[in-house]
């Protein structure tokens, strides 16, 4: 498969993954400021933009959270731009891309683009978003061939998840003053009935973060995702098994993310989350550049200097 | 009629494709009855489908960077079978006559030497590529894909307009509006027999297959794109996405050795055949212009070294050039000893002083071409332009003679199309496409219809606000008869279904109905 095609693809992965997170971890900021009075507005919207990474502003309040984080196509981690992104890579492979997730991603686009996200209610906005985003997904799913193409979208997706759950968790400890902080991060990963048919009624805040974290059945759970990732890097390490560790970079970061994780003992599972997820995120941009060194730079223009 | 065709009348002047002196021609008889089956509100509400349907498919060309979707037009344009068999005769012809000459002007030059052509006229056209010369294609084929552009004029007689022997595009708005046609109009489409146009891609993966240098037996053929932004990426990806080839840019190709190969995620990968969509001028910086990041350093090198096939062949440009277009009948009866099946429009070139005077003479009601302008650009229609506009038009043909050719205003035949939900006479064209396997021409049933919108517009060209339409060959009288309809076989047994226990399910409704509503009266609480 072409690098560029490649490159395309795992962006797709993580530019509609970003899309749909960013709306629940919005609607979960929403969904916070209304269950509690006491919060500060302007002091969880400014911290809100920082765990998003959005450029430093000194006031903000949920108007500017939701243009930064959701409408303005010129804000880069905003749900515009992040369906624009997803579109133009699939724009880019389009020969390669099935011409039912194209038109999927094409008409998600169409739908949102030039302001028209804005004009719906926000639950609304957020609910389409997260709507098209599944049928995105559902559609590859069941339109590609799970080849390497399929590989890098899936590692693409897995990275993003584990980089915005490790997000939505932070805000959650944030904020997590709230006695609905948890429960409220588990809404919005959409994790909220799972965890409550695994764990009963009555749970602690421990037990929804041990969720998130660590359950290996449920699909946005962190390590469910560092492990899928590495799932679709040893399918496209062609190197076949080796007597003796591991080669690719990629899969020694993610797994020693993963043993940090797992084996990490259970009581200890809150301690010093907000650093630990910053870290998380650090591991997912390595992961990012590795894979780009050691598949995608292929695709980096070699420039033509002579006849100058 | 429908009420939609009731005011239809064509243009006084032109040749109108459906009405003619004695009411509605055969073509297009039955495509009229159809329509009047439906109301016209339906045909309206049928024409907005077509239009968001390109936009959701994103079958678009780009116009300075902004994706827009290529109108397509609701009603169809309609070639009988005979008249079919005439332009496919006659492009193909063409497309043999074109070959013949270029692998003339860049071998032997026969065609020079016999006086058929100066050769001046050749080497100074700029699309001339001595870089080319001497360079034998492994199966002697320089034009794999040729568009040539007809128009029929006032008396509804095919005329060739310009040929496209280097980077003829359009050809998958044809596959695309003939589905969206089908989706569109079934009721219409179904009636008719028309040939289909599904096969294009296939017929030109086996003439690039063909193409390849010799020794390859399984040949990896590419799609080379400009990128993108291009205004014929939709284009070039659906043609690789048919083809199942990769579609590359320059920066996926690297020369090493004379030989090209694709950057892939598991190494290099060679690569035989290119079927570029990138111009001349772009295709290698190491050959032509050092600037170009289009294509890839090298390219040149490998295709002369014969290690790469690069379809079209580059230097083609000196055939349609609009110059040597005037040769064209020449051509035909020097290399196939065949007099043209299909004629050409006068044309006066501008370097001959005789025809200079009498051009200059009658600017006003003649067209002015560049030579080797394409797609509509710089074209000046005399009787339109103003007094000022000719001024400078003189001034330039006289500075640069060999750079212009002029031609009589060739009324465009019309066909209706729907203009702000009513219908309209507009100008069309069209562009049949040949492909060129070496064994055999291929010309592709119908064609690209282009459509000009501005009402009495005679430039058809998507980039100056044209639109398409589908266009329909028919097979033999073209009318569906009805077939012996065949008994479907039943299928073996019905659709599998959950048991859930019929019987057991309405006991169980009528015991838990019964145990939270009112007691019944005789029955015993339980």
């Amino acid at each position: 498969m072409l690098s560029r095609i490649a490159e395309s693809l795992f962006w797709i992965g993580r530019y509609l993954e970003r899309a749909e997170d960013t709306t629940r971890i919005v609607e979960v900021h929403l969904q916070l400021l209304l269950d509690d009075p006491s919060v500060d507005q302007d002091d969880a919207a400014l911290n809100l933009l920082a765990v998003m990474g959005a450029p430093d502003t000194e006031a903000a309040d949920t108007a500017e959270v939701l243009r930064l984080l959701c409408y303005d196509p010129l804000s880069a981690s905003s749900v515009a731009a992040a369906l624009g992104g997803a579109r133009e890579a699939a724009r880019r492979a389009r020969e390669t891309v099935s011409i039912e997730m194209w038109e999927a991603i094409n008409t998600t686009w169409n739908s949102v683009k030039g302001g028209r996200l804005q004009r719906m209610r926000p639950a609304s906005a957020f609910r389409h978003v997260r709507e098209r985003c599944a049928v995105i997904s559902g559609t590859a799913d069941q339109t590609m061939s799970h080849d390497e193409g399929w590989h890098f979208l899936t590692l693409g997706r897995s990275l993003e998840r584990v980089d915005m759950t490790a997000r939505l968790i932070s805000t959650a400890h944030v904020t997590s003053g709230a006695q609905s902080a948890w429960s409220n991060v588990l809404r919005g990963c959409g994790a909220h009935h799972a965890f409550v048919r695994t764990y009963g009624g009555v749970t602690t805040d421990s037990d929804a973060a041990e969720f998130l974290l660590l359950d290996r059945l449920f699909p946005r759970s962190v390590v469910h995702n560092l492990a899928a990732a590495e799932a679709a890097l040893a399918d496209l390490d062609h190197a076949g098994g080796r007597r003796v560790g591991f080669d690719d970079e990629a899969r020694r970061l993610l797994g020693t993310a993963r043993a940090a994780l797992e084996y990490r003992p259970p009581s200890r599972i809150l301690e010093d989350l907000p650093q630990r997820m910053t870290d998380l995120q650090r591991t997912c941009n390595r992961v990012s550049e590795t894979v780009t060194q050691r598949y995608f730079s292929g695709a980096t223009a070699a420039t033509w200097s002579g006849g100058k | 009629m429908s009420l939609l065709f009731r005011d239809y009348a064509g243009t006084p002047k032109a040749f109108d494709e459906v009405v003619g002196a004695e009411g509605v021609r055969v073509a297009y008889g039955s495509v009229l009855r159809q329509l009047a089956k439906l109301d016209a509100e339906e045909v309206r509400a049928r024409a907005e489908y077509l239009k968001s349907t390109y936009l959701d498919q994103g079958v678009t060309f780009d116009i300075g960077g902004e994706e827009r979707p290529f109108p397509l037009d609701i009603v169809p344009r309609v070639l009988l079978a005979a008249e079919w068999a005439e332009v496919e005769q006659g492009v193909a012809q063409r497309v043999r006559a074109l070959e013949a000459f270029l692998s003339d002007v860049y071998g032997e030059g026969r065609v020079f030497r016999d006086r058929v052509i100066p050769r001046r006229v050749v080497v100074s056209s700029p699309h001339y590529h001595r870089v080319m010369a001497g360079v034998r294609m492994p199966n002697g084929v320089r034009c794999h894909v040729a568009g040539i552009d007809l128009v029929r004029d006032e008396v509804g007689r095919f005329r060739v307009l310009e040929d496209n022997v280097r980077v003829p595009s359009g050809v998958s708005y044809v596959m695309t509006n003939r589905r969206a046609m089908f989706s569109a109009l079934p009721e219409v489409t179904s009636r008719h027999r028309i040939r289909p146009v599904e096969g294009y891609p296939l017929r030109l993966l086996a003439a690039l297959r063909a193409a390849a240098p010799s020794g390859v037996s399984d040949p990896t053929v590419v799609v080379l794109t400009p990128g993108v932004y291009n205004s014929a990426y939709f284009e070039h990806a659906l043609l690789a996405r048919m083809m199942g080839v990769e579609l590359v840019e320059g920066r996926d190709l690297v020369c090493h050795n004379g030989r090209v190969s694709i950057r892939t995620t598991q190494g290099l990968r060679p690569v035989h055949v290119i079927y570029r969509r990138v111009d001349d001028e772009f295709i290698d910086p190491a050959s032509f212009r050092s600037d170009s990041m289009l294509g890839c350093a090298g390219l040149v090198t490998a295709a002369r070294a014969g290690n790469v096939t690069i379809a079209n062949a580059i230097g083609n440009g000196v055939a349609d050039d609009k110059l040597v277009y005037t040769y064209i009948p020449d051509l035909i009866r020097y290399y196939l000893h065949e007099e043209p099946k299909l004629a050409g429009v006068d044309t006066w070139r501008l370097e001959d002083a005789d025809h200079r005077e009498e051009v200059l003479d009658r600017l006003a009601e003649l067209v002015l071409k560049p030579v080797d302008g394409s797609g509509g650009k710089g074209i000046v229609i005399g009787p339109r332009a103003s007094a000022k506009q000719l001024d400078a038009l003189r001034a330039r043909i006289l500075k640069d003679p060999r750079g212009w050719i002029a031609q009589p205003v060739v009324q465009l035949s019309t066909v209706p199309t729907m203009i702000e939900g009513r219908m309209a006479p507009r100008h069309v064209d069209l562009r049949p496409f040949a492909v060129n396997s070496g064994d055999e021409v291929y010309v592709l049933p119908g064609g690209l219809t282009r459509v000009a919108l501005p009402e009495g517009e005679l430039i058809v060209n998507s980039s100056q606000g044209g639109g398409s339409k589908d266009t329909w060959v028919l097979a033999s009288d073209g009318v569906r008869g009805k077939r012996r309809r065949r008994r479907v076989r039943e299928a073996i047994d019905g659709v599998p279904q959950a048991d859930l226990g019929e019987e057991k399910v309405q006991q169980q409704q009528a015991q838990q109905q019964q145990q939270a509503g009112p007691v019944v009266k005789d029955g015993a609480p339980c």
